[in-house]
């Protein structure tokens, strides 16, 4: 199982909650100190390069507006990790898009840093969450549309090797496509998608891309993967292999249980920081209008907007925490390995809020040192036919309290 | 009239449109807001005393699709040049209320024959403010409570949506999306409109709730004075739905008018 070490980059030194409504889109950013940002961007690179030199791989994503996360440009952070890793696989996921004018720009700036790595990009395309409709003045409604119609350009702009070509979709328009440089990997590097239901794995797996999912936990993760695979099989006429599924939990890693627990709690952060208004939850044509109705509902947008109110515990229960010492966590990993039938890529949020950059070296250290191996072990010995008993055996997971509607937001 | 207007639906080029069409007298074509139809309220009723009313639904609107093929706004208007030459009008009023005023006018800056009025209430399509004015507040950027203020004159009329069962839920949030596609950007209006309004041929009148909020007074002013000839009705104690709020008010307004 390859692992890639995730930090979301969030800002956490934010005023008493009741002195705002959103850490998202409206929060002004006088709250932002250009001196303690300064010094969290250089954390997280140096974060990043710890994981190089643990032999984990990196990933990075991009959010605007926002406490969450400070890089509104993920490009940007990859280009210094080009130049300052050695060994890791630099995963951006992703790049959003569905909401981006000129897709062409996207296909320059990842052939750069395939470049400039020597090889070492993996490219992943996400549709957006829901907030990033107003700062990006995109209309969520046929995202997926503009997503996909980007997507082939795209990768038109990184095969095409005999001089220009012209563009003019639906959604995209572009003349004298000719991109240099082009790309270092060939075709072109590795491209993974986020995936939030079963029919969201469709497209994913008839191009063979890697399938993401985001902390869809034990209740959402077999329907998404399981639609993938039969997906794929339908589509190529052979087995999946596992490196096409990608799972994104949340991960700590101590001495002892107390302190993991403790910085489990820590890590929680990015669940619990994370208030945000109905209406930028909700823009209009992100949601089939039935679900938008759930969320209009005063019910529903209460437990929405006290997500504040889940645990670790629960969090664990759900199977977006994995937390405790190596054995503890390596044991969480592999049931929930084993009840989802397996994936080859695990994405792992070590770091969120207030968690300091040595707790977080401990806590990837001991993954990387006691963990990691084991999860090889676990996906080096992958049978498809030995994972399909063991599944059916797997215990099917206490249910956790409460709906799991905080999850909404990071399905895609 | 109580059990509510008939509706049917019309096949055009590639687009199905449900229409309503009820009363008798001359034709009163009537493009709802981004709120969705209201042929079924008290003032249509009224009005379908004086005039035949054809009140289509915006695809989109009223649990309908938006056409696959649909981009925005222009899409709209030459459905409804299918639609007039289908219903084959004549010496017709043509009324539109907020989107449906927009959608109006571009239909009257074309010059259609079939048209002898305009009426335009609360209607958005222009933008009399600089590029920094917030002409018509961002209503997919504030909460559902604070919109529903900007409407209505009178608070009591305030909708509530925990106080809506799932079905009228589900509409209104469709009619949200369909709002949306429709006006998202440039917001809610064209910015070509104001440079083609002198081509506005027919007599037209705006009638306006005193207390909207959303589309404002200053607005209609501005609107006014773009249309050659045209003239403003003002209705107190009216919002941005004189319609319902004030139904004899506005009806009057209408047949004095155009009736």
């Amino acid at each position: 199982m390859r692992t890639w070490f995730f930090t979301e980059d969030a800002y956490p030194h934010l005023p008493p909650e009741e002195t705002y409504d959103s850490v998202r889109v409206d929060l002004p950013n006088s709250i932002f100190d250009p001196a303690k940002g300064a010094d969290l961007y250089h954390m997280f690179l140096d974060l990043w390069g710890a994981a190089d030199e643990l032999g984990l791989e990196i990933m990075n994503n991009e959010h605007h507006q926002t406490v969450t996360c400070m890089v509104p440009s993920a490009p940007i952070i990859m280009g210094i990790l080009a130049r300052e890793t050695k060994k890791a696989r630099l995963l951006i996921l992703g790049n959003p898009i569905a909401n981006r004018p000129r897709p062409v720009r996207v296909a320059e700036e990842m052939a750069m840093i395939d470049v400039i790595s020597r090889g070492r990009l993996e490219v992943g395309f996400v549709r957006s969450v829901p907030y990033e409709a107003a700062p990006a003045n995109v209309l969520p409604y046929r995202g997926a549309d503009r997503l996909w119609e980007a997507h082939d350009l795209i990768l038109k702009a990184w095969t095409h090797r005999d001089g220009p070509f012209n563009w003019e979709g639906r959604y995209f328009h572009s003349r004298q496509v000719n991109i240099w440089p082009q790309v270092y990997q060939q075709p072109h590097p590795p491209v993974w998608i986020t995936v939030g239901s079963g029919p969201s794995t469709i497209p994913v797996a008839q191009h063979g891309h890697v399938g993401a999912v985001f902390l869809a936990g034990y209740d959402g993760v077999r329907p998404i993967f399981d639609a993938y695979r039969e997906n794929y099989l339908a589509a190529h006429g052979r087995q999946a292999t596992l490196d096409r599924l990608a799972y994104c939990a949340m991960i700590f890693v101590a001495d002892d249980h107390k302190t993991a627990m403790e910085g489990a709690e820590r890590l929680l952060w990015y669940l619990t920081a994370n208030k945000v208004p109905s209406h930028w939850r909700n823009p209009p044509g992100y949601f089939p209008p039935h679900v938008e109705a759930q969320i209009m509902s005063g019910a529903t947008v209460a437990s929405v907007n006290n997500a504040g109110e889940t645990s670790v515990e629960d969090q664990m229960l759900r199977g977006n925490v994995f937390a405790g010492t190596p054995d503890q966590v390596y044991e969480q990993i592999k049931n929930f390995y084993e009840y989802s039938g397996g994936f080859g890529n695990l994405l792992m949020m070590g770091q969120a809020g207030h968690m300091s950059y040595e707790e977080t070296i401990r806590s990837m250290t001991l993954f990387s040192e006691e963990v990691y191996p084991r999860l090889k072990e676990l996906t080096a010995s992958y049978d498809p036919d030995e994972m399909a008993e063991i599944r059916a055996r797997a215990p099917v997971p206490q249910p956790a309290t409460g709906d799991n509607s905080v999850a909404i937001d990071f399905n895609r | 009239m109580a059990d509510g207007p008939e509706e049917s639906s019309i096949s055009l080029k590639g687009a199905e449109i449900r229409v309503a069409r009820f009363g008798a007298g001359r034709p009163l074509l009537m493009l709802h807001g981004g709120l969705g139809p209201m042929a079924g309220a008290p003032f249509a009723q009224t009005l379908a005393q004086s005039f035949e009313v054809i009140a289509p639904v915006h695809p989109g609107f009223g649990g309908t699709k938006i056409p696959d093929d649909f981009d925005g706004l222009q899409d709209l208007v030459f459905l409804y040049l299918d639609l007039i030459d289908e219903l084959a009008l004549d010496d017709a009023v043509l009324m539109g209320f907020s989107m449906g005023g927009w959608t109006a006018m571009e239909i009257a800056v074309l010059r259609h024959p079939a048209f002898a009025k305009l009426i335009l209430v609360d209607s958005i399509g222009i933008k009399p403010g600089g590029r920094e004015d917030r002409d018509i507040p961002d209503i997919f950027g504030l909460p559902f409570e604070a919109v529903q203020e900007l409407i209505w004159h009178d608070p009591a009329n305030v909708i509530d949506p925990a106080n809506l069962d799932n079905d009228q839920r589900v509409a209104m949030a469709g009619n949200r999306t369909a709002l949306a596609f429709y006006t998202w950007s440039p917001y809610m209006h064209n910015p070509k409109l104001p440079q083609r309004l002198h081509r506005v041929a027919m007599p037209t009148r705006l009638i306006w709730g005193e207390s909207d909020g959303l589309v404002t007074p200053d607005y209609a002013g501005a609107l006014n004075g773009m249309i050659s000839g045209s003239e403003l009705v003002i209705i107190p104690e009216a919002g941005h739905l004189p319609q319902l709020e004030q139904p004899d008010a506005f009806v009057a307004a209408v047949t004095e008018f155009a009736g």
